[in-house]
């Protein structure tokens, strides 16, 4: 057995370990250790990636003496692989170019309880990724649940402990719906590995007596991970989470940790219930309608907001829209249109987040849209990195969010029929709301105010570990958007080694 | 609804424009301080009427609110029952209507013993079989412990107040004034026998019903009893903070590698050279036995932690 085999294991229990040992190093230490360490997974996940696709196949791997129905087993393909070195890159980037407001934001004696937390959100993200047992999964989602709300409320201020607290009763109500939809399969099926229990749906599936118990298990996964996730009548906690945690904090849950969620949904319905079951059952296009009326009104609950992180966040409600309404079309193409766009919005997303505090400091440390007047002009470097972005999220060609949306048009015309129609109407409908609230931003923020530079405003030196993790970044940003058929094709690769 | 909503007239705090220009603007002056006395006066009258409407108004849409919030709460609350019973009437019978459904369990119960080593099968279950849950699960408390410690231990953003150092001092110097205390007596003849059950618990794991889990929360509650009984004083020479992290660093990191080559033998096929020993002695079941004592240590610190952090703001003593 080839060496690189044992990688997904490694990632997963070498973070759990370096969580453990931050408690013990000083925050320079620590800083230190988990940007190495973070280096080591993602260059771990890139090998997986070359060697699945090298091999054409993918693998399972075995934890422990004990094979598939007895043990725990971790599964690496095409698509795991692909998604981790996304999430692992990202998760760099954010850690790199946050470092300063790490500093500022969080007291000297937690900053290493802050990187421990890190550490083992990484963790968790790793094995949901990997894992090839729902019950894995189910543990794991527990450490997410956890570390998210930890990176939150690790900024002590006020806001952020309220939002931690709703954060965390909605997360946990996602929780405990999960786990009763994994208890039902558990009951029909007897089974916790994903292979297995999905022979024992297919042959369960016809008697009409158990199907309804089926559907009904898989529409409780599905409540709980949406709530997780933020689809559209769960998204209200999203401003406060993400508009007032520590930049590394608002980077990274809302370009990874909410799509982990809905990795976790997708690998459900193709691993655990089937796809062609999950196709003939309703929940699909409750789905569907849900992403629709997210974008919609996502969108335009961002128009409303008078606070720059407010408008990025409620755009993140728009953007889970988009991806659930992928997986309400269904088939390759909208779960293709549907991975292409967890990816993009990750690169996207985690930029925008990690750009707004530095617009703040040069407009006295204020978010507000009347005080950002001529910020980009004070401090140009910050302005481009939130104008490359800004250009993918409504959807210039060349920047991923382009291809995305074409990937989404796409799908849909292979489906036809009134989705057709719908998601054309959305598509415009959300491309112009889009532009309306992100040109409106970048018009305020490259016009010059009429008030002279205040006293508050600070003058930064940009320092390579701001920039460097900038232009990874948009590198990624412009690489989807350019060879957006490179990903596709490794998705489509990825999802045809599911079934 | 706000307040600037009505008419309560002009705001005489407002700032401070150049006299010139508020001249050429032609806004009135004010010369004479009685004059601007009355006007402020009247001012606040109108704003305290105001605010009073404004407050009746957000009360009533509160209230409107609340019952909105309260009704569909309800209504989702019944529903999701009802639908999780009409589902449960529908599900097979166990092993009768399914028989798929048991085979795991089956070979759980009959070949675990010869497999794991272990006479407790839901020990060699967690430890053995499915390892990588239970090692997910073991850091899901740690985990837990390092959030409450960012929220509650003390630091320069998150002073306490004064009065509240001002009741942990009057704590710590009750247990130094009243030295009979019924606690105080019972917990003397309780701590031994409790330490000594807790350990017992977990060496025991593999033999008899108790774990980890199970014998780490009664050492806990022992160190708990020992600090409410007897002052964090008394806890403080056991451990501190130092301590507490090296203790926990210790066992997850014993853990994690203890897992990570069982997980590397297994799946590359080399052989695993843990003994097994005989079924029902102390030292038997391989991995099962160190393993609880490290989740053992994990559960209790983590524990005290929890009731350190809430009680004092820190694990240890003065940090």
């Amino acid at each position: 057995m080839d060496f690189i085999r044992n990688f997904p294991m490694f990632s997963v229990v070498l973070s759990l370990f370096s969580g453990v040992l931050c408690t013990l190093l000083d925050a320079k230490k620590a800083k230190t250790y988990t940007i190495l360490y973070e280096c080591a997974v993602l260059a771990m996940n890139l090998a997986v990636l070359w060697y699945t696709v090298s091999a054409g196949t993918s693998f399972t791997y075995v934890l422990g003496e004990f094979p598939a129905p007895w043990g725990n087993e971790l599964r690496a393909g095409v698509l795991e692989a692909s998604i981790a070195v996304v999430f692992m890159a990202v998760m760099l980037c954010a850690v790199l170019a946050g470092l300063r407001y790490v500093k500022e934001d969080i007291d000297e004696s937690k900053v290493n309880i802050y990187y421990t937390i890190l550490n083992l959100m990484t963790a968790a993200l790793m094995a949901m990724t990997w894992t090839n047992d729902i019950f894995s999964g189910y543990v794991f989602l527990e450490i997410l649940t956890l570390t998210s709300c930890g990176a939150l409320i690790v900024r002590e201020i006020g806001r952020t402990t309220l939002a931690a607290v709703r954060y965390m009763i909605l997360n946990l109500v996602g929780s405990g719906l999960f786990l009763l939809g994994v208890v039902l399969l558990y009951d029909v099926t007897g089974n916790l590995l994903m292979v297995p229990m999905q022979r024992s749906i297919a042959l369960l599936y016809p008697d009409p007596r158990a199907r309804i118990v089926l559907i009904m298990a898989t529409g409780i996964l599905t409540i709980g991970l949406s709530i997780k996730s933020g689809l559209f009548p769960f998204h209200y906690w999203m401003p406060d989470t993400y508009g007032w945690a520590t930049p590394t904090s608002a980077a990274v849950l809302s370009s990874l940790v909410s799509k982990c969620y809905i990795f976790l949904l997708i690998k459900i319905y193709w691993r655990v219930i089937g796809i062609d079951l999950f196709m003939e059952m309703p929940i699909r296009n409750i789905l569907f309608v849900l992403g629709l009326c997210g974008i919609i009104f996502g969108s335009v609950s961002a128009i409303r907001a008078e606070n720059i992180n407010r408008m990025v966040a409620f755009s993140s409600a728009a953007q889970i829209g988009y991806i659930y309404m992928g997986i309400g079309l269904g088939g390759i193409p909208g779960f293709t249109a549907a991975v292409f766009h967890i990816m993009a919005h990750a690169v996207t997303k985690s930029q925008l987040f990690l750009t707004t505090p530095r617009l703040a400091d040069v407009s006295g440390g204020s978010l507000r849209f009347k005080n950002l007047q001529g910020c980009a002009l004070k401090d140009p470097n910050a302005g481009l990195f939130f104008l490359l972005p800004s250009l993918s999220m409504i959807g210039i060609p060349i920047f991923a969010g382009f291809s995305s949306k074409l990937f989404f048009a796409t799908a849909a015309a292979d489906g036809g029929g009134i989705k057709l129609i719908l998601v054309m109407l959305a598509l415009a409908a959300s491309s112009t709301l889009n532009a309306l609230y992100f040109i409106r931003t970048l018009i305020r923020i490259y016009t010059p105010g009429r008030t002279p530079v205040k006293a508050g405003d600070r003058k930064i030196r940009h320092r390579l570990d701001y920039n460097i993790p900038m232009i990874v970044l948009t590198l990624g940003n412009l690489a989807m958007g350019l060879f957006s058929w490179v990903f596709a094709g490794l998705i489509g690769q990825g999802l045809g080694m599911f079934m | 609804m706000r307040i600037t909503d009505f008419d309560i007239g002009p705001d005489p705090y407002r700032e401070e424009t150049d006299l010139l220009e508020s001249v050429m603007d032609g806004a009135e002056v004010y010369d004479s301080p009685r004059e601007k006395v009355k006007i402020e006066k009247e001012y606040y009258k109108n704003y305290v009427r105001a605010s009073g409407k404004v407050q009746k108004l957000i009360r009533a849409e509160n209230k409107g609110f609340n019952v909105f919030f309260a009704s569909v709460a309800v209504i989702s609350c019944v529903l999701l029952i009802g639908m999780l019973l009409f589902t449960i009437s529908y599900l097979p019978r166990y092993g009768v209507e399914n028989p798929e459904s048991t085979v795991v369990v089956k070979r759980y119960v009959e070949c675990g013993l010869e497999e794991t080593g272990a006479i407790n099968i839901i020990a060699g279950i967690i430890l053995d079989y499915r390892a990588f849950d239970t090692l997910g699960e073991s850091h899901v408390l740690f985990t837990a412990l390092m959030c409450v410690t960012v929220l509650l231990r003390k630091d320069k953003k998150n002073m306490r107040t004064k009065y509240e150092d001002f009741y942990t001092i009057r704590d710590e110097k009750y247990h130094e004034l009243y030295r009979e205390s019924i606690m105080r007596n019972v917990a003397a003849i309780l701590l031994p026998c409790l330490f000594l059950y807790g350990a017992y618990v977990l060496l025991n794991g593999q033999i008899s019903p108790g774990g980890g889990f199970s014998g780490g929360a009664v050492l806990g509650s022992g160190l708990m009893i020992c600090a409410a009984a007897f002052g964090f004083r008394s806890t403080d020479r056991m451990i501190t903070k130092r301590t507490a992290n090296l203790i926990t660093f210790l066992a997850l990191g014993f853990y994690s590698f203890a897992k990570g080559y069982v997980f590397f033998t297994g799946a590359n096929g080399i052989e695993n050279r843990i003994p097994k020993g005989t079924p029902g002695a102390i030292l038997s079941g391989g991995l099962i036995l160190p393993l609880d004592i490290a989740v053992g240590l994990v559960v209790a610190c983590t524990m005290f932690g929890f009731y350190s952090l809430f009680r004092r703001g820190s694990i240890g003593g003065n940090e």
